[in-house]
């Protein structure tokens, strides 16, 4: 384990000759981007592509009695109208269920609602038309007759006996539950001094993607091909779900996903309206677009994180904790999310409370149920900004409470650096953390004894500033026990296929995706590295079902990790098949040799021996003068899937210094601390600023993003006027420091990084804001996002 | 007022002449029907700043503003300011920052930043975020962003 701040860690066994593993390179696609020339699906044109747009319900659940289309069907530059009974004979419905997640259940949904609508914007008819606009204006002119049906909105009410049954043929509201006990919790409450008990509120939020959900979907009849340009992190995912759903085989489907603006977990799901308009070209047998604008985002993109937690820690007066208890409840939507299940963010809760700490009594028990309103799904770091925040307040409410300071607390119940591998609370399995380190780091990197001085001196004028930590665990690169095990057809393994051109530079095909984290350029780090080339004679093929090993994409911190071994092996192994060749024209043993900057070289001497293109050149042009039977491959293929650990974990801790001020409950952020451990860092500078980034989204969910619905189901602030999101004026500078601890399951020793930040932020914030109002006798707000309102109510002002 | 009308006006310094629908939005003509996709649509209210185009050198959302408002404009989109090379500097400096990941934001980030830097040549970073606070980026969290603008506003004075 070695510690750095923003700079490269030391040299390893991976720092080949010309080494790009921990070096900070520029990501090859921002040239593109900046100057107006990326490729998103929002700018993909195609001939005869025409525009759908979606009539959508008013009501949060109604049934549809009759859609009237003929008006529609005359407006101008309509070329069809097609309600569910004609699409449903092109696709068919699916359910959102996984095996292991044990009873979970959910009813089948439709690519356009069937007979009932479920939720305030589901589709309940499409439009085609020659223009987007065109195709709104029609919109205007379907009438649909609704009968209005109650509601479901609250879900405190979802499974009492008079509360109406959303499906009926499910029997009730609950989509899932999950009980769990370890240890003994009720004597481990006993034997506490003090027991701490609070509910806690984490509102819904959402994604907020700044380019919305984008598809354009293609079916060639003469080919009798699906081609799918779509902003998905999964292709592989989408061509699977595609086929299986328009009675294709798989090889009819061709998934491109270019660039990608914004995803965040938001684009990893199945859409109904995208899957309607798949649907739609294979009716109509032309390209047919689909742009979701922004208020229909806000009401089908997924939403996240609403629940209800009702939680205790059990503490004695010397720090030490001895249990936990959670009640968790969470309101997902009228329909489990297809392939990935709306049961996983509280399947996290439960794994992930209490996850960074020694204490092994703790009972959870999860309920998650149906309601009408928007679906909510994984969104980043799924359930552990939720599971964080419940910990972590407990954590400081139960310090304040015996009076000890929050970080000597955490040193008194963190688990220790040299008891891995260790199991969490849940039985979650943990190879190696960095809990102290990584508090150690923070502690000096803020300076915690003089801002804690700084605050005191500060309280005397009458400034309420409060410090706050989150120490988390969270979820990367996960095997197949995350959703293969349960029957979904997500792929664990990725792979990549490394291929030398006739002048010397590598094409690395991957199956892992880009959205903007820099999983391009990581791919590329890797295979010039393995290789031994310089990173610009690297091409990286990404985002093609037909030009890509098969793979899962990128979700759940998984690109670097697992894309970038793949990538590492491949590179190994080319240059491996490449100094055979070698050893073939310079009549030397390849072991003898090596690959040094593109270079031929002795492998103890270093001396050039005989550049790449030349090798190539002799291979691809002259094979004649090779040895007999010597035949070369300069195209190889390696895969990798973690299988000693079901996931990598990776640890942290975060700090938030902040005011407050009483009269106004406005929160002035001032700065941010993360120390994470990612293991290997493969680029720093990208490791920083995905952990910069997610911290921001973090406090978004702190501070100001919620999705306000009323009681009958119809979400009130659903554009960006009225719901709010951070901007730049607002947000602190964030220092980040890290940790390493590879992870042994890999060469590289890479774990995830993007969720980090999302992970730590909304706890440590709420702390930070506890800790500033402590002194006036507030109450502890439990609730996010925290709003001048709440602050206000917390101090008894209003 | 009739439904289509003709508008006159340079884009990227290129002269246009096109039949519009009186209702098409700036960003929407551009984008649809002169095929400048490097102006993007992310909101259509006026919030979210990727629409962000340069109209006789003052920026405006390409959204909130009309086609029709353009007759005898000059108009000009990240791509003509790139090739124009104006925002070399700009773009250099995101680039070894990392001030961008999804990119979506960035045409409307960097014609916003270099609108700043135009009329303050020494700008704090409070100044820089209040000046970018019509921009929304959910990926970088800003600082990345912040930085960039920082030091080409350092590099440009240095430089006069």
């Amino acid at each position: 384990m070695k510690l750095s701040d923003d700079v490269p860690s030391a040299l390893t066994a991976l720092d080949r000759p010309n080494s790009y593993i921990g070096r900070s390179v520029p990501r090859p696609n921002m040239g593109r981007l900046m100057q107006g020339r990326g490729q998103y699906v929002s700018d993909v044109t195609l001939p005869r592509m025409a525009h759908v747009a979606f009539v959508r319900s008013p009501h949060a659940h109604a049934r549809i009695q009759a859609v009237d289309t003929s008006a529609a069907r005359k407006a101008k530059g309509v070329i069809a109208v097609v309600t569910s009974a004609e699409l449903s004979k092109v696709i068919t419905p699916w359910v959102g269920v996984l095996t292991h997640l044990k009873g979970i259940k959910s009813a089948p949904q439709h690519a356009i609602a069937i007979d009932v609508a479920c939720w305030q914007g589901e589709a309940v008819c499409a439009v085609i038309a020659r223009t987007r606009a065109e195709a709104e204006d029609a919109c205007e002119h379907v009438h649909v007759t609704w009968e209005e049906l109650p509601a479901v909105t609250d879900m405190e009410t979802a499974l009492e006996a008079e509360t109406p049954v959303i499906h009926a043929s499910l029997g009730d509201n609950l989509t899932w539950e999950r009980n769990h006990v370890t240890g003994d919790p009720d004597k481990g409450f006993k034997d506490a001094d003090a027991v701490v008990e609070t509910t806690f509120i984490t509102g819904r939020h959402t994604g907020v993607c700044n380019e919305p959900r984008a598809i354009v979907a293609d079916w060639n009849s003469g080919e009798q091909r699906m081609t799918v340009y779509q902003g998905t992190q999964a292709p592989h995912m989408m061509q699977n779900l595609f086929a299986k759903h328009l009675a294709l085989e798989e090889h009819q489907v061709r998934v491109i996903t270019k660039d990608v603006g914004g995803s965040f977990g938001i684009k990893v799901h199945t859409y109904a309206d995208e899957m309607a308009t798949v649907a739609l070209s294979k009716l109509l047998k032309r390209p047919v677009k689909f742009v979701a604008d922004r208020l229909e985002s806000f009401v089908t993109d997924i939403h996240a994180r609403d629940h209800r937690i009702k939680a205790k820690i059990g503490v004695k007066k010397d720090g030490s904790i001895t249990a936990w208890e959670i009640d968790d409840l969470t309101g997902i939507g009228p329909y489990s999310v297809y392939p990935r299940t709306s049961g996983i963010e509280a399947n996290q809760v439960v794994n992930l409370v209490g996850g960074p700490y020694t204490c092994q009594n703790y009972r959870a028990r999860a309920r998650v149920v149906f309601q009408n309103k928007n679906v909510m799904c994984q969104y980043r770091a799924v359930g552990h900004p939720i599971a964080t925040q419940v910990t972590e307040q407990l954590v400081e409410l139960a310090a304040a409470r015996i009076g000890m300071d929050p970080l000597e607390m955490r040193r008194r119940n963190l688990i220790p650096d040299d008891a891995h591998p260790s199991v969490g609370p849940s039985g979650i399995k943990f190879e190696a953390l960095s809990h102290h380190a990584a508090l150690a780091h923070i502690d000096a990197m803020m300076n915690y004894s003089g801002l804690r001085i700084e605050q005191a001196k500060l309280r005397d004028k009458g400034i309420y500033r409060g410090i706050g930590f989150a120490s988390f665990v969270e979820v990367t690169n996960p095997s197949a026990a995350f959703y293969g095990v349960g029957g979904a057809r997500i792929s664990a393994q990725d792979g990549a296929t490394a291929r030398l051109d006739s002048t010397g530079a590598v094409f690395v095909h991957t199956g892992v995706s880009e959205q903007g984290q820099g999983a391009e350029a990581v791919i590329a780090q890797c295979a010039a590295t393995a290789f031994g080339v310089a990173i610009d004679k690297v091409r990286v093929i990404m985002g093609d079902t037909d030009n890509t090993p098969y793979g899962g994409g990128t979700w759940a911190s998984r690109a670097a990790g697992i894309g970038g071994e793949a990538a590492w092996q491949a590179g190994k192994a080319l240059r491996q098949n490449v100094l055979a060749a070698a050893g073939a024209i310079l009549q030397a043993k390849p072991e003898t040799l090596d690959i040094n900057n593109g270079v031929v070289v002795d492998r103890l001497t270093g001396n050039e021996r005989v550049g790449l293109d030349e090798i190539a050149r002799v291979v691809y042009f002259r094979p004649d003068t090779l040895p007999p039977g010597f035949q070369a491959e300069f195209v190889v293929t390696r895969h990798y899937v973690p299988r000693a650990w079901p996931f990598a974990f990776t640890n942290g801790i975060q700090a938030s210094w902040l005011e407050v001020d009483p009269d106004t409950g406005f929160v002035k952020l001032l700065k941010h601390w993360c120390v994470e451990d990612c293991g290997t860092v493969i680029n720093p500078q990208l490791v920083d600023e995905q952990v910069r980034g997610g911290v921001v989204q973090g406090i978004g969910a702190a501070l100001y993003e919620h999705c306000v619905y009323d009681e009958r189901g119809q979400l009130l602030n659903g554009n960006m006027a009225d719901y709010l999101v951070p901007m730049a004026p607002e947000m602190p500078d964030i220092e980040v420091g890290h940790v390493v601890t590879p992870t042994a399951d890999s060469e590289l020793g890479a774990k995830g990084a993007g969720e980090a930040g999302t992970a730590g932020a909304p706890g440590c914030v709420i702390n930070a804001i506890n800790d500033a109002l402590r002194p006036l006798g507030a109450e502890p707000i439990t609730a996010i996002p925290v709003t001048p309102d709440a602050v206000l109510r917390a101090l008894g002002k209003i | 007022m009739s439904e289509r009308l003709d508008i006159t006006l340079t884009v990227n310094g290129e002269p246009v002449t096109e039949r519009i629908e009186a209702r098409i939005s700036l960003v929407d003509f551009l984008r649809e029907q002169l095929a400048l996709t490097g102006s993007h649509v992310g909101c259509e209210h006026g919030v979210c700043g990727a629409c962000t185009v340069r109209v006789d050198g003052v920026i405006v959302r390409g959204c909130l503003m009309l086609a029709a408002q353009c007759d005898g404009c000059r108009v000009e989109t990240i791509e003509g300011v790139s090739d124009a090379g104006e925002i070399t500097d700009l773009q250099s400096a995101f680039e070894t920052r990392n001030a961008l990941q999804c990119g979506f934001c960035t045409p409307g980030m960097l014609l916003t930043a270099h609108d700043l830097l135009e009329s303050d040549s020494a700008p704090s970073r409070e100044k820089i975020r209040e000046h970018l606070s019509g921009n929304y980026c959910r990926c970088t969290g800003y600082q990345a962003i912040v930085d960039a603008v920082e030091t080409v506003a350092m590099t440009r004075s240095a430089k006069r």
